[in-house]
């Protein structure tokens, strides 16, 4: 732990040094790439150089003996397991980003006006703090069930029996069950929603706000044509960090069912066929899709 | 009047809108809690709710069983004596620090130097580069699982710590360059003058100006790296001794998939350090939140 973190400190240290005592102008030249150097390394090593290598990648087999062409790609879309994962990835985009970005603008506009701003926000912040696998065991918890007659321990079928209904397996009924895992990103990510809307309503200035009162303009009114529009440019940028997220999803779906029962999503897909299946060609075919599906976004 | 009226009404529809909400946000979260301190037996035969009917039954022995290692035995509701293995999470625990301390002061520390350069040092390709940086804001970390992992077997480098602290430190650079560049930038360019004509050089300004201001980004890092499961699996692999404890929980749910009382204690342990950054430091969090959206 403490090799790590001193580790590097000397590192630069040690540069510095070096650097000092050669001539001005020298310093000069060297001084900026001791400070961006380090960087473009690890970058290039980690992130600029993989995206090259793994489009080689897909192009070859499993053991990436043997140059295959597209038939990776193919494969990822064709594939009856991939296409169930292509339609859950958009379910998750939709859903769970919109989701994520209403609600969190609509709590923000809520708590903009309630006197309880501040504890009410914690509230709803508090779930980005923990991991997406603890969010899964919470939910797990709220969807567990058991067999008729017992009392059941999962929040939600208990609410659900106590109403006398049927209990319900919520992991196995398709296609709902991709939707009751979208609801754990929904909880986790409309924090951060909720608070850069947060922060865009009170930049909206207080006379447009006034103006539109002595105007007549009802709260709805208010909300609808002045602040809504007037903070648009956040209401377009939420989605795009939340749509980034949503995409590469990974954790919920492997931990919660695995995807099992038709819930495969795209990067669990990726692991399993890099881990399970053991074939390099196609983990990265599916990798370069994702990255390719990124970029429009941006 | 009527006017007056018409807003305590609307306040109180806003409020009881907002609790609602609040609360089926919260909902789900002291199951959990309250579950992790229930024997075993009570938690899979009644709700964690009836906990109000039955106050006494609360137990640390759950937390004792995964983090004492021992096995641990106990009596069921038939008088039958049950041995149970018990699960080591305090090495988890341990390994998790091992893990996110240095992932989180390297790159924060690398980053922070190259937002400085990016940002107040002038050198050719420095707008190149620059945007390089940004670009790479969207290559996700998928992307470099497997020629990243043929490096490491080749390095012998797999399920080592400095393994994951590269992968760490890689994957999390270009935002956290882009984070304290837009930060470093808003410090006033006068500050810097004044204190070259004071005699620093750009490695003195740096460690005593730029380098506290950079730790409230640390929080960023500190979360995603203690909650992360997939780069911990890809690159620590499934070695008892090295594991984290995300990787941990991981395995419980696997394995104990209905020992609720054990994954409901499991996942309390994991959550307690960032609940508390979160709760110590939400403050810095949200800043930095902000201040990572302004030219988003």
């Amino acid at each position: 732990m403490i090799s790590g973190g001193g580790g590097i400190s000397i590192l630069y240290l040690v540069a510095n040094g070096l650097v000092n005592r050669l001539s001005s102008t020298w310093r000069s030249r060297l001084q900026p790439f001791i400070f961006v150097g380090p960087a473009l390394a690890v970058l290039s090593w980690y992130l600029l150089l993989p995206t090259l290598r793994t489009l080689y990648l897909s192009f070859f087999n499993a053991n990436s003996a043997k140059f295959t062409g597209i038939e990776n790609y193919i494969f990822a879309f064709t594939d009856r397991v991939m296409l169930t994962a292509f339609r859950n990835n958009l379910l998750w985009l939709i859903i769970g980003t919109g989701g994520a970005t209403i609600f969190g603008l609509v709590i923000a506009l809520l708590a903009d006006r309630s006197r309880f701003e501040k504890i009410a926000e914690s509230f709803i912040f508090l779930p980005m703090a923990i991991s997406f696998i603890g969010a899964g065991v919470i939910w797990k918890f709220v969807y567990a069930f058991k067999p008729a007659g017992v009392e059941q321990i999962g929040l939600l079928n208990a609410v659900i029996v106590a109403l006398g209904g049927e209990h319900v397996g919520w992991f196995t009924i398709r296609p709902w069950n991709t939707f009751f895992l979208i609801v754990i990103l929904i909880w986790m990510w409309t924090g951060y929603s909720m608070v850069l809307h947060s922060a865009a309503i009170k930049g909206v200035p207080k006379e447009l706000i006034e103006a539109g009162r002595i105007d007549g303009a009802g709260e709805i009114r208010i909300v609808l044509s002045i602040v809504i529009p007037y903070i648009s440019g956040t209401i377009v940028t939420v989605p795009t960090t939340i749509l980034i997220v949503t995409l590469k999803i990974f954790d919920i779906v492997f931990s919660m069912t695995n995807g099992l029962y038709g819930t495969e999503v795209i990067a669990s897909q990726q692991y399993k066929q890099i881990f399970k299946f053991l074939h390099y060609g196609r983990g990265s075919a599916i990798a370069m899709i994702l990255f390719i599906a990124v970029i429009p976004v941006i | 009047m009527q006017f007056r009226k018409n807003k305590i009404r609307s306040t109180f529809i806003v409020n009881v809108m907002l609790f609602l909400l609040c609360v089926a946000w919260t909902l789900p979260t002291p199951g959990l809690f309250v579950t992790s301190f229930r024997p075993r037996d009570e938690v899979s035969r009644t709700g964690w709710w009836t906990i109000v009917r039955n106050p006494s039954e609360l137990t640390l022995n759950n937390y004792r069983q995964l983090l004492a290692g021992k096995d641990f035995t106990c009596v069921t509701a038939d008088g039958l004596k049950v041995t149970e293995k018990g699960n080591n999470l305090t090495k988890a625990l341990l390994n998790s620090l091992t893990v996110t301390v240095p992932a989180v002061v390297i790159p924060i520390l690398i980053a922070a130097f190259a937002a400085y350069g990016f940002a107040w040092i002038n050198f050719p390709g420095r707008k190149f580069f620059f945007v390089l940086v940004v670009a790479l804001l969207v290559v996700s970390l998928q992307i470099a699982l497997i020629p990243l992992l043929r490096d490491y077997m080749k390095l012998n480098l797999n399920g080592n710590y400095l393994a994951i602290w590269l992968a760490h430190t890689g994957f999390g650079l270009p935002l956290a360059i882009y984070l304290l560049f837009n930060y470093i930038s808003t410090v006033p360019r006068s500050i810097l003058e004044s204190a070259f004509i004071d005699g620093c050089s750009h490695f003195t300004i740096f460690v005593r100006l730029i380098l506290p201001l950079s730790a409230s980004f640390a929080i960023f890092q500190f979360l995603w790296v203690w909650n992360d499961l997939l780069v911990a699996l890809v690159f620590l692999g499934a070695k008892r001794e090295v594991s984290v404890l995300t990787q941990r929980l991981f395995d419980m749910i696997g394995s104990r998939g209905q020992d609720w009382h054990l994954l409901t204690s499991g996942a309390f342990i994991t959550m307690i350090l960032p609940l508390l950054v979160f709760f110590g430091l939400q403050r810095f969090f949200i800043r930095g939140l902000l201040a990572g959206s302004v030219k988003g």
